[in-house]
């Protein structure tokens, strides 16, 4: 899985969290990274609990909440980056990334009740600017074909697409030239968890 | 039930090898295991027909393993319906770090091209 292809050209620079911002639908949005408080990771458990199983990619988020939990377990380590969208003390939606051998994986989910408001390109944004100062080179992620909104909004954020020929598309995106920042897996500050390709609103 | 079971070597290929034999042992399923060539895995055909057969022999199971070459899909395709099988049986799928489940190349082929019923093993 490491022949992954990515763009040659590194992205552009990303605005780094914290930023604030008002949706379509008038709310003031705060993009943060993940703090790692216990309100915090409760926020995000009650979020992926009220999530539409229909935007649900490729298995995640999982049903339940104890699966949830698991799950959260797993993406909120030390050597993964995550951000969260928060709406006063809800959270509104959550983008990851996951050390992958030697890049990271994405993912962006933005809950039901939030979606179309242009919150997913803030998010996005703000994890990819987050990674980018923690040095981070390369990110990929897999989309479900038919999940046209989210392909675009990766498409718009400089994302190429690297593999075509499965069920999902698998796009690249470049942050970092290589030589410089950290190799996956060597994040110092830790990260937040993060969102999938389901219930990104594209715009 | 006649069943056939193709494996390539990777992860979850072994997974749906252990409860093919389980299940077969249960049923009285009538079991073939087929080694496919899958290019993404590091894992030997002699090795991975070892290993089932010693999964074969452990649940006390009289099924034929067989190794097959060419492209994997379609030779599992093919001698589901020459032999009439009923079913194939694969891997459910490569998880990721983050618990993204992509399915392999093989399973994408087999659940298109198949006449028979296929599982995908969890």
């Amino acid at each position: 899985m490491s022949d992954r292809g990515y763009p040659e050209a590194v992205a552009d620079e990303f605005p780094a969290p914290p930023t604030e911002f008002t949706d379509r639908e008038g709310r003031t949005v705060e993009v943060r990274p993940y703090e790692g408080t216990e309100a915090g990771y409760e926020a995000l458990v009650e979020m992926y609990d009220a999530f539409d199983p229909a935007d649900r990619a490729q298995g995640i988020p999982p049903g339940g909440e104890e699966r949830i939990r698991e799950w959260l377990d797993a993406i909120l380590g030390d050597d993964c980056l995550n951000v969260i969208a928060w709406c006063g003390d809800e959270v509104a939606g959550h983008a990851t990334l996951v050390p992958d051998e030697d890049a990271y994986e994405l993912a962006i989910f933005v809950h039901q009740e939030y979606q179309r408001a242009g919150i997913g390109t803030h998010l996005i944004r703000g994890l990819l600017g987050h990674g980018q100062a923690e040095g981070i080179r390369k990110v990929w992620l897999t989309v479900e074909r038919w999940n046209r909104a989210a392909v675009s909004l990766y498409k718009k954020i400089g994302f190429e697409t690297s593999d075509a020929e499965s069920f999902e598309l698998e796009m690249g995106l470049r942050l970092n030239p290589d030589g410089g920042g950290e190799e996956a897996g060597e994040i110092e500050n830790g990260g937040e968890p993060g969102a999938g390709d389901s219930g990104t609103d594209g715009g | 039930m006649k069943v056939l079971c193709g494996i390539g070597g990777s992860d979850d290929s072994f997974r749906a090898l252990d409860r093919t034999v389980e299940r077969a042992a249960v049923a009285d399923d009538d079991l073939t295991v087929a080694v496919v060539e899958n290019p993404d895995s590091s894992v030997e055909p002699d090795e991975i027909a070892r290993r089932a057969e010693s999964a074969i022999e452990e649940a006390a199971l009289d099924a034929e393993v067989r190794l097959v070459e060419g492209d994997p899909g379609s030779r599992l395709v093919e001698i589901a319906e020459t032999e009439g099988f009923e079913e194939i049986v694969l891997g459910g799928g490569h998880t990721s770090p983050m618990g993204k489940i992509t399915i392999g190349s093989i399973a994408e082929f087999v659940l298109l091209n198949a006449k028979t019923s296929v599982t995908l093993v969890r």
